[in-house]
C-alpha cells in the first residue's frame, strides 16, 4: 500500500510540474483558455441515449452535430476554431452517467458538457460537473430545478421551456376562454409529471380544486396501454384531458379516449407534440381524427413540417439546407430535411445558441467566461428557429433561458399557432 | 493441493495488478476500476446463491438498492459517516434476503426467476412513490467522500481502493464459505436435493443461508456504488441492474470463485469497447460482442482461462475435465436453470 | 344501471375489467411464443418481443414501402404491395418470413451452444435482444410509426361499457392460435415429434426424429407466433423499435404464472395481469403508482400455493 502511495504521489507530483507547463504557455498566448480548447478546435461533450428506451432522443445530438459541421465548413468555425463534439451514451440511466461524465472531462478533455439530456441523468452529475467547474451547459430537460437551483449549482443551465411555464400558458387560456372546465389529467409519476401538475395548479390558482375532477397515473417504462387510465377520467365526469406522457404514452391516451366515445377538449404537453406524432395518430383513427381537432398545445420552435407557414422562412430554409447536407454525419438514419423528426429540429435550434454564446466568448475561452455569458447575459433574438418574438434571455436573476411560448391548435394534419407570445414566466 | 497454488498464484497476480492499475490509468479508468470492485462484490453475492446453490435470481439488483439507499439516506439525512454505512447496508439488505428466501423455498427454476423479477421490477416504482422518505425521483445527493488523513489520493483513486478493500474484505470469507462444509452443502443441494437431504442436510436452512449471504454482498456493493457516484436515484434499480449481474456471473464462469472478477471487468467495460467500437449504436455492437464472448468462453472466462493455463502446463488430461471443487460442469449448471 | 355506493360504479368496474383484459389480450399473444420456445428448450427467450418487433417493422415496409435505411441506400424504398388488401398479405409474408428467421437464427446463434449451460443461453438471447433492437433503430430510427389496423379503430357500446374492437379481435385471434397450437401439438406428427424431442431427446434420437431440427422448428414457429403479436399489438402500443419491451415483461409473468409450458395457462395469465394491474391501478388506495408492484405481489402469492402455476403440471425433475 504504501510504495503504491508513493509511486502515486511521485506521479501526482509529475502531471502537477506538467500542468504547470501548461499553463505558462496559456499565458503566453493573447488567448486565455481552458481544457479543451486549442489554436484550432473548441471540444465539447455531451451525454445522451444512444441504446436503450430512450434512443429516440439521439436525434437531438444529430441535429447539433449537423449544426456545428456547417458552421466548421461553411462559417469557418468560432473565431477560427472547429467545434468538435464527442457524444457518449449513458442509455439514460443515472448509473451510467458518472462514469460517462468523467470520461468526457478525464479522458476526451472537454471544454464543457453541452445540452445532456434527461432529468434524473443530470442530476446525477451535476455535483460532480459542478465542483470541476465545468459548464453542464443548456441541459436538454424542462425540468424547472436548472433554473431554480442556479444559486447552489452555477455551472448548470437548461434551455429549453421549462416545463412549469408551459403549464402556466394552459391555465391562464383555460381560465379565460373556459373557466368552468371539468379537467382529468393524465401524467407521468415522476418529477416531469408533477412539475406539469403543479404548474397548472399554481396557474389556476384558486379555482384548481374544483376543477381538476380526477388524476391518472402511469410510470415511465408501464406498457404503452392507457386504456385504464382513460376509462377512469372518463368516469370522472371530465370534460377536458390534460395530457402530461411522453408521445407513445399520449398517442394511445388519445386514441383511448376518443375510441371509447369520450371525446373531451385535449391539452397536449409539448414532450409529445411533435407534428409527425399527431400525423400517424390522425392515420390511425381515419374517420374519427376529427375528435382531435382543437387539442391544445404550447409551441416556441418552428414546425418546418407547416411548409404553408414556414415554407419561405428563412431560419426554416437554412435548417433544410444544414440537414441535406450535414444531417446523416453522426448516425444512421440522418436527421431527416423535411423536419419529421422534431428533436433534431430542437437540436439544431440550441447548438445555435451554443455557437452564439461561443462566439461573444470571443478570446477570453474560458469556462468561467461562457458560463457567465450563457447563464447572466443571454439575450438571443435571432434564433434562426424559434418563433418570431421569443427572446432566448437570462440576465443577473433569471436563469430561465426559454420562458416564452405561444398556444397552438391541431387542425386536421398540423399545428395552427394562435394568439400572442406568451411569457410563463412565473414564482 | 495444486490447485491451490493455483489458486494463490492467481491471487498474487490480482492484488499485484490491483495495485499497479490506479497509477497507470487516468481518473475515468480508476473511476471504472472502482465500479468493477463494486460489480464484482455483487456478482460474488449472485454466484453463491445462483452458481453454488443452485436458486437463480433476476432480482439481487433490489438488494443493491437497499444497500444504496441505506447509504445514501444515513450519509445525507442523518450525517452518519459514509464508512459506517457499508455493513449496516450490507446487513438491512441480508436481512432482507433472509426473509425473501424462506418463501423462496416453494419455488425452483423459472418459477423463482418470476419472483426475483418480480423484485426487481417493483424498486422503482416503490422507491419513487415513497418519496418523503426516499427522495423520490429527485434522488440523494451528498457529499463525495476525499481520502481521508490527507493520504496523497485522487478522490478516484480513493474510490478505487476503498472498493477493492472492501471486496477483500467480502471475497475472503467467501472463499473460505465456499471451500469449507458450507460450501460442499450449497453444491450437494444444487446438485441433487433428494439426494443432499438423504444425506442430513438442511435444505431450508441452507437455501435461505444463501439467498441471505448473497443480498449482503449485493447491498454493500450497492452501499460501494452510491458511494462512488455520491448520488442515488431509483431509475438505476431497475431490471437491467439485476440482469447486468447475471451477465457478469454467467461470462464470469458459473460456480468458479474467480469468475465474478472477470464478469464485473467485463460488464462494465464491455459497454465502453462496444461505444467506441459503434460510436452512434453501442447496442449493436455490445449484443455482438456478448455473444462472441459467450461463444468464446461458454462455460465462463474463468472456466476457459483455467483450461488455458492447465494446457500451457501440459495437463491436457486435467484440462479436458475441468471441473474442480469449486466449478459447476456444465451439466451442474444445468440443474440451476431447469 | 348503475350501482352507486360512495362514488363506487359498478359500470366503471366492469369497465375496468373489459380495458384489463385487453391490455392483457396483448401480452398473452406474446406469451404464446415464449411459451413455444420453453418447451422447446427450457429456456425463457429475452428476445422475443424484439423478434416481434422486427417481424412488425417487415411487415410495416411491405405494406408502406418503407425500407428504412436499407431500402434508401439499395433505393427500393417506396416498392409496396399496391393491392386491395395488402395490410393482410403483407402480415402474412411477415409472418412466413419470420418463420424462417426464426429457423435461421437457431441455426446460426443457437446451434453453436448445443451443450452449453443453459444460463449461457440465455445471455445468447440478451445478446441478441440488443441486437435486434440496435439494428431496428439503425435502419427505421425512433420516431414512432402507426401501422394500421387489421381491425376498425372504434368501440361498441353495450350497456355504458366500451369494448374496443382491437381488444376483441387481439382476443380472437389469440383463441385461434391457441387452438390451433393444440391440434398441432395433439394431433400432427411433427408436433407429437417436436414434443418427444424436447421431453425425450436420446429416445427420440433412436426412433429417427431429427431433435435438433425439432429445436429450430421451435424458433420458427415461436418466431412466426411473435409475428402475429407484434402486428396485432402495433396499433395500441404503436410501431418503434422498444415498443415490446414492456409487452415482454408481462408476457413473461403471464407465460410464467400460467405454468410456462401451458398455452391456455399463458393466455388465462395474461388476462388476469392485464386485469390486475387495471383494477390495482384504479382501485387499490395508493394503488395507482404502486400497481406494477401489487400486481406482481399478487402473482408471486399465487405461485406460492400453486408452485408449478395455474395451469403447469407439477415439477416432474428430468435426468
Amino acid at each position: 500500500m504504501i510504495g503504491t502511495r508513493r509511486v502515486a504521489a511521485l506521479l501526482a507530483a509529475g502531471s502537477m510540474a506538467l500542468l504547470a507547463c501548461g499553463s505558462q504557455q496559456a499565458n503566453n498566448s493573447p488567448t486565455k483558455t481552458d481544457p479543451g480548447i486549442t489554436s484550432n478546435q473548441i471540444l465539447l461533450g455531451g451525454i445522451f441515449p444512444a441504446s436503450g428506451t430512450a434512443s429516440a432522443y439521439y436525434s437531438i445530438p444529430k441535429g447539433m452535430t449537423a449544426y456545428f459541421d456547417y458552421v466548421n465548413k461553411e462559417k469557418g468555425g468560432v473565431n477560427g476554431r472547429q467545434i468538435k463534439f464527442d457524444v457518449l451514451d449513458d442509455a439514460y440511466s443515472p448509473a451510467n452517467t458518472p462514469a460517462k461524465a468523467r470520461q468526457l472531462a478525464e479522458e476526451d478533455k472537454v471544454f464543457l458538457d453541452f445540452g445532456q439530456l434527461g432529468t434524473p441523468t443530470n442530476l446525477a452529475v451535476r455535483d460532480y460537473w459542478n465542483s470541476q467547474q465545468i459548464p453542464q451547459l443548456f441541459v436538454s430537460t424542462g425540468s424547472d430545478h436548472w433554473g431554480k437551483d442556479y444559486s447552489q449549482y452555477p455551472w448548470t443551465l437548461g434551455w429549453q421551456l421549462n416545463y412549469g411555464s408551459e403549464a402556466r400558458m394552459y391555465a391562464a387560456y383555460i381560465l379565460q376562454n373556459e373557466p368552468n372546465d371539468k379537467i382529468g389529467i393524465l401524467y407521468q409519476n415522476d418529477d416531469y409529471g408533477t412539475d406539469y401538475v403543479n404548474g397548472l395548479k399554481a396557474g389556476l390558482g384558486g379555482k384548481a380544486d374544483s376543477m381538476i375532477v380526477g388524476t391518472a397515473t402511469y410510470n415511465a417504462g408501464d406498457p404503452t396501454n392507457m386504456s385504464s387510465q382513460v376509462a377512469k377520467l372518463k368516469a370522472t365526469g371530465a370534460d377536458t384531458f390534460y395530457v402530461v406522457t411522453t408521445p407513445a404514452y399520449a398517442a394511445s391516451a388519445v386514441v383511448n379516449a376518443i375510441t371509447s366515445g369520450w371525446k373531451p377538449k385535449f391539452y397536449m404537453n409539448a414532450v409529445a407534440n411533435p407534428t409527425s406524432v399527431w400525423k400517424q395518430v390522425s392515420t390511425q383513427l381515419g374517420g374519427s381524427s376529427s375528435a382531435m381537432d382543437g387539442m391544445i398545445s404550447a409551441v416556441y420552435l418552428k414546425d418546418p413540417l407547416d411548409t404553408t407557414k414556414w415554407g419561405s422562412d428563412a431560419g426554416v430554409q437554412l435548417f433544410k439546407t444544414i440537414m441535406q447536407k450535414y444531417g446523416g454525419d453522426l448516425a444512421s438514419p440522418p436527421c431527416d430535411a423535411t423536419g419529421a423528426d422534431g428533436f433534431c429540429v430542437f437540436g439544431m435550434a440550441v447548438a445555435y445558441t451554443m455557437v452564439d454564446v461561443l462566439k461573444k466568448a470571443g478570446s477570453n475561452l474560458t469556462r468561467k467566461n461562457v458560463m457567465d455569458i450563457a447563464a447572466k447575459g443571454l439575450k438571443e433574438t435571432d434564433n434562426p428557429l424559434t418563433l418570431p418574438g421569443i427572446t432566448i434571455q437570462t440576465t443577473a436573476t433569471d436563469h430561465f433561458p426559454i420562458a416564452q411560448g405561444q398556444l397552438e391548435k391541431w387542425n386536421k394534419d398540423h399545428w395552427e399557432p394562435f394568439g400572442s407570445i406568451i411569457s410563463g414566466r412565473g414564482a | 493441493m495444486r490447485r491451490d497454488y493455483l489458486n494463490w498464484a492467481i491471487g498474487v497476480v490480482g492484488v499485484a495488478l490491483l495495485l499497479v492499475v490506479p497509477n497507470v490509468t487516468d481518473q475515468f479508468q480508476t473511476f471504472m476500476f472502482a465500479q468493477v470492485a463494486a460489480y464484482a462484490v455483487a456478482v460474488v453475492g449472485l454466484n453463491i446463491l445462483t452458481g453454488y446453490s443452485g436458486q437463480i435470481s433476476l432480482g439481487n439488483g433490489a438488494f443493491m438498492a437497499i444497500g444504496s439507499y441505506t447509504t445514501a439516506l444515513l450519509t445525507a439525512r442523518a450525517g452518519w459517516p459514509v464508512y459506517l454505512t457499508i455493513p449496516v447496508g450490507g446487513l438491512l439488505a441480508g436481512l432482507v434476503g433472509l426473509l425473501v428466501g424462506i418463501p423462496a423455498l416453494r419455488l425452483r427454476g423459472i418459477y423463482l426467476a418470476l419472483a426475483t423479477f418480480a423484485l426487481a421490477l417493483s424498486v422503482t416504482p416503490v422507491l419513487n412513490n415513497y418519496d418523503k422518505f426516499t427522495g423520490g425521483h429527485l434522488g440523494v445527493g451528498f457529499k463525495a467522500v476525499t481520502p481521508p488523513f490527507d493520504i496523497p489520493l485522487s478522490n478516484e483513486q480513493w474510490l478505487y481502493f476503498l472498493g477493492w478493500i472492501v471486496f477483500f474484505l467480502l471475497f475472503v470469507p467467501a472463499w473460505l464459505l465456499l471451500r469449507g462444509r458450507t460450501g460442499r452443502a450449497w453444491m450437494a443441494v444444487r446438485d441433487s436435493e433428494t439426494a443432499a437431504a438423504a444425506n442430513g442436510i438442511g435444505l431450508a436452512y441452507y437455501k435461505t443461508l444463501a439467498f441471505g449471504i448473497s443480498a449482503l454482498y449485493a447491498g454493500v456493493a450497492g452501499s460501494l456504488l452510491v458511494i462512488d457516484f455520491a448520488y442515488v436515484n431509483p431509475d438505476s434499480y431497475n431490471l437491467n441492474l439485476s440482469l447486468q449481474l447475471l451477465v457478469a456471473m454467467v461470462i464470469g464462469g458459473l460456480a468458479n470463485i474467480w469468475g465474478p472478477l472477470f464478469g464485473a471487468l467485463l460488464v462494465v467495460w464491455l459497454p465502453y469497447v462496444a461505444e467506441k467500437a459503434v460510436n452512434s449504436k453501442p447496442d449493436l455492437a455490445f449484443g455482438a460482442l456478448l455473444i462472441v464472448v459467450v461463444f468464446l468462453a461458454p462455460n465462463g472466462i474463468a472456466g476457459l482461462l483455467r483450461r488455458g493455463l492447465l494446457t500451457l502446463r501440459g495437463r491436457r488430461q486435467e484440462a479436458s475435465q475441468t471441473t474442480g471443487a469449486l466449478e459447476a460442469t456444465p451439466a451442474e449448471a444445468d440443474q440451476i436453470a431447469t | 344501471m348503475d350501482l352507486l355506493l360512495a362514488g363506487f360504479s359498478f359500470t366503471a368496474l366492469i369497465q375496468q375489467i373489459v380495458s384489463g383484459a385487453g391490455a392483457g389480450a396483448v401480452y398473452a399473444t406474446l406469451a404464446l411464443a415464449l411459451v413455444l420456445i420453453y418447451r422447446a428448450m427450457d429456456v425463457a427467450n429475452f428476445a422475443q418481443g424484439e423478434m416481434a418487433m422486427f417481424s412488425t417493422y417487415i411487415a410495416y415496409a411491405l405494406v408502406g414501402g418503407d425500407f428504412g435505411l436499407v431500402g434508401a441506400k439499395l433505393g427500393f424504398n417506396g416498392v409496396h404491395l399496391g393491392v386491395a388488401g395488402a395490410f393482410w398479405i403483407g402480415s402474412i409474408v411477415a409472418v412466413v418470413a419470420s418463420f424462417g428467421l426464426g429457423i435461421l437464427i437457431e441455426r446460426v446463434l443457437i446451434r453453436p451452444f448445443e451443450g452449453a449451460p443453459l444460463l449461457t443461453l440465455v445471455i445468447v438471447t440478451l445478446g441478441l435482444f440488443s441486437m435486434v433492437n440496435g439494428l431496428a433503430g439503425f435502419n427505421w430510427g425512433y420516431v414512432f410509426k402507426t401501422f394500421c389496423c387489421p381491425f376498425p379503430q372504434s368501440a361498441v357500446n353495450v350497456g355504458g361499457v366500451s369494448f374496443n374492437y382491437t381488444d376483441l379481435g387481439i382476443i380472437g385471434v389469440t383463441m385461434i392460435i391457441l387452438a390451433a397450437m393444440a391440434l398441432f401439438f395433439r394431433y400432427t406428427k411433427l408436433g407429437l415429434a417436436m414434443r418427444a424431442a424436447s421431453l425425450y431427446p436420446e429416445s427420440s434420437r433412436l426412433v429417427g426424429v431429427r431433435t435438433s431440427w425439432m429445436l429450430a422448428l421451435g424458433w420458427g414457429l415461436s418466431a412466426a407466433v411473435g409475428a402475429v403479436s407484434g402486428i396485432l399489438v402495433a396499433p395500441v402500443v404503436f410501431l418503434d423499435p422498444n415498443m415490446m419491451q414492456s409487452v415482454l415483461l408481462f408476457a413473461f409473468a403471464a407465460a410464467v404464472l400460467g405454468g410456462i409450458e401451458s398455452p391456455l395457462g399463458a393466455v388465462v395469465g395474461a388476462l388476469l395481469i392485464g386485469i390486475l394491474l387495471a383494477v390495482v391501478g384504479t382501485y387499490v388506495p395508493g394503488g395507482e403508482n404502486l400497481r406494477t408492484p401489487f400486481a406482481l405481489l399478487i402473482i408471486v402469492v399465487v405461485l406460492l400455493v400453486r408452485p408449478a402455476g395455474l395451469l403447469g403440471r407439477p415439477e416432474t425433475r428430468r435426468v
